[in-house]
């Protein structure tokens, strides 16, 4: 029998494969499709602490092989979640984390403060690096300071580990991983969606009306494993890869580059079975090549002779 | 809501950029009501990423058709494909049209501009299974855009179409031919799929003339199914008024329930 299960240290996972917020819904939309009880853990879609109205269409534009998306966190607000939908999601036996979302750090406490009383959530997700709020793209993740501020402010108030959900769209994401430590996350998710245009050529405007969106998908995951692998680094706490993962084998790359569990999310809206595919494919490959744990195979890049 | 990753092409027709499939799926087919759609899988690398949604066309006990017509990458590989290609779809997904026995011996219209004209053949045979009068009104840009005359007329459907340039029926748009034949007959509902323009002034024709109607509504879709909020329109139900994604809740809206707004740019 193949062990995929991973310690982060504060939570046991069955094994890395994690779905995404808001590519997995409130996750019972997939019961239909997949046994979640499969599933290393399940992010649900972002929550503020009221229900969202979410942007003007068009919200999504296809991108070579990729996703530009401004949906603008249109969602149901942390009473309606507690009440409806966290009674019938922590029946399953997997990892449900939350996806925090707050206009102002204190919202983000807030969401937290009220989520702290209700039982079966094994973490939150903080995210602080939505590109489809403000204008622009502004988020707390652009900054060390900023990142600093809402994390250390959550964790006064969290009962439970903090995940810090990191952007792209900075030039040293170590220097903003590094300030999400120090403020006491418990673990870092990078990353968000990278801040993305899409162009009309017959009307000349942007295909989507706040001109920006943010691209996900296979597109991506190219530069997110150089951003693990730039922070994994210099962290001392872990890391969880996302983007472009379809397949075990992307998922696999992540792992050996040192994140210790992927999140998926793009291939859930393509096919709802692909994170049981992907859980399937990892025990294929640890069988084929004899790994009895895949944590054995977490950050073992071989790299070349000279570099550290 | 049902995922056939072996959903094999039986039967292909084409006319210019137009194509008909029938696809072997007998789960998804005892399922499908009309004004419903499928999610196809257009390739199994990552370009063209997402599932493309396309009406379904009619059924049979074994199998749903589809009529498309190429509008872009997904639409013509898809129509690349050949008798005997395994497709992998979803379906059938969302609410169709709402008819049924209540409509028995009375007039309907069935309205329908291009590609539009997909879902709206499954639903007349559906309103004339329970005993309505269906007039389909069928328009396009020229005669090669309403390629599916021949097979309403074949089902002895009371056919009405309409060409842009004239090249075959009424000359203009399809809602100037039904504006003109509503001054002789009044039906007791219009269902319309098609371009929103086109929609748009069906609505406010049929408000005015206080015939109920119906709306299939299009948007890009991520999912189909209701977990990336993609596909939202303007929606009023209940007196709330708010973003309501169509693949769920829809496509098929009343006239009442549709808030028609221009897509802000
Ligand atoms: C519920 C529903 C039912 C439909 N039924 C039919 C049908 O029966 N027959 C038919 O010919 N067409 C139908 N369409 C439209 C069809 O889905 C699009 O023409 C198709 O997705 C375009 O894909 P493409 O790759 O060929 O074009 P692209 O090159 O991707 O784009 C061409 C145009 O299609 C739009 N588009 C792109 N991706 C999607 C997407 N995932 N969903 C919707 N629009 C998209 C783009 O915004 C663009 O305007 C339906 C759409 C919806 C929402
Ligand atoms: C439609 C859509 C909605 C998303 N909503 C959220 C969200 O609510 N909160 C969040 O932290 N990330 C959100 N994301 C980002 C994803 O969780 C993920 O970080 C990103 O898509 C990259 O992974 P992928 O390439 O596997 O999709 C969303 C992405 C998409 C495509
Ligand atoms: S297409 Fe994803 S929610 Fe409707």
């Amino acid at each position: 029998m193949t062990d995929l299960s991973i310690d982060l240290g504060f939570i046991k996972l069955k094994n890395p494969i994690i779905a995404s917020s808001g590519t997995f819904g409130y996750g019972l939309e997939f019961a239909p499709f997949i046994d979640l009880n499969k599933l290393g853990g399940i992010v649900v879609k972002g929550l503020y602490f009221s229900p969202r109205p979410g942007n003007s269409p068009p919200r999504l534009v296809e991108a070579s092989s990729g996703l530009i998306n401004a949906v603008g966190l249109q969602g149901v607000g942390v009473k309606k979640f507690s009440e409806e939908i966290l009674p019938q999601l922590r029946k399953y036996s997997t990892a449900i984390i939350v996806n925090v979302c707050g206009e102002k750090d204190e919202e983000y406490a807030s969401v937290v403060d009220f989520l702290d009383k209700e039982e079966g959530i094994s973490a939150y997700e903080l995210n602080i690096s939505c590109p489809n709020v403000e204008k622009n793209g502004v988020c707390p993740a652009l900054d060390p300071e900023t990142t600093f501020s809402v994390v250390s402010l959550v964790k006064k108030s969290s009962s439970r580990p903090v995940i810090v959900k990191l952007s792209p769209n900075v030039t040293d994401i170590a220097e903003i991983a590094l300030s999400a430590q120090e403020a006491g996350a418990d673990a870092l998710s990078l990353v968000n969606t990278f801040l993305a245009i899409a162009v009309d050529v017959e009307t000349r405007k942007p295909v989507l009306p706040k001109v920006f969106g943010g691209l996900s998908g296979p597109a991506i995951k190219p530069l997110v494993l150089r951003m693990v692998y730039q922070v994994v680094s210099r962290v001392k706490i872990p890391v969880i890869g996302i983007g472009g993962i379809l397949s075990a084998k992307d998922a696999l790359e992540y792992l050996i580059i040192g994140a210790r569990a992927v999140e998926v999310g793009t291939a859930n809206l393509i096919d709802p079975e692909a994170t049981v595919k992907i859980i399937d494919g990892l025990t294929e490959y640890c069988q084929k090549n004899g790994i009895d744990k895949i944590e054995s195979i977490i950050g073992t890049l071989k790299k070349p002779q000279g570099l550290d | 809501m049902i995922k056939d990753s072996q959903a094999r092409i039986i039967d292909k027709k084409s006319w210019n950029n137009y194509y008909l499939f029938s696809l072997e799926s007998p789960r998804i087919a005892s399922q499908a009501h009309p004004g419903q759609f499928i999610m196809i899988r257009i390739s199994h690398h990552p370009h063209p990423l997402l599932r493309r949604p396309l009406s379904i066309h009619s059924k049979d006990e074994k199998s749903i058709d589809i009529f498309f017509q190429v509008s872009g990458l997904g639409t013509d590989l898809l129509s690349q494909k050949k008798v005997g290609d395994i497709l992998d779809i979803l379906g059938p997904l969302g609410k169709g049209f709402h008819g049924g026995a209540s409509l028995n011996g009375k007039d309907v219209v069935a309205a329908g501009g291009g590609r539009g004209i997909a879902p709206l053949y499954f639903l007349a045979k559906e309103l004339r299974s329970h005993g309505a009068l269906v007039k389909i009104f069928y328009g396009g840009k020229s005669l090669e855009d309403i390629p599916l005359k021949e097979k309403f007329k074949r089902e002895n459907f009371d056919l009405y179409c309409s060409t842009d340039d004239g090249s075959f029926g009424f000359k203009g748009f399809i809602t100037e031919y039904l504006k003109t034949e509503l001054e002789k007959f009044t039906p007791s509902r219009i269902f319309s799929c098609g371009p929103e323009e086109m929609m748009k002034k069906i609505a406010q024709f049929a408000a005015k003339k206080n015939i109920p109607a119906e709306f299939s509504l299009e948007s890009v879709m991520g999912c189909g199914f209701g977990v990336c909020w993609g596909c939202v329109k303007r929606i009023k139900k209940n007196g709330e008024e708010g973003w309501v994604k169509i693949c769920e809740e829809g496509p098929v809206f009343s006239s009442e329930e549709i808030v028609w707004t221009e897509e802000e740019k």
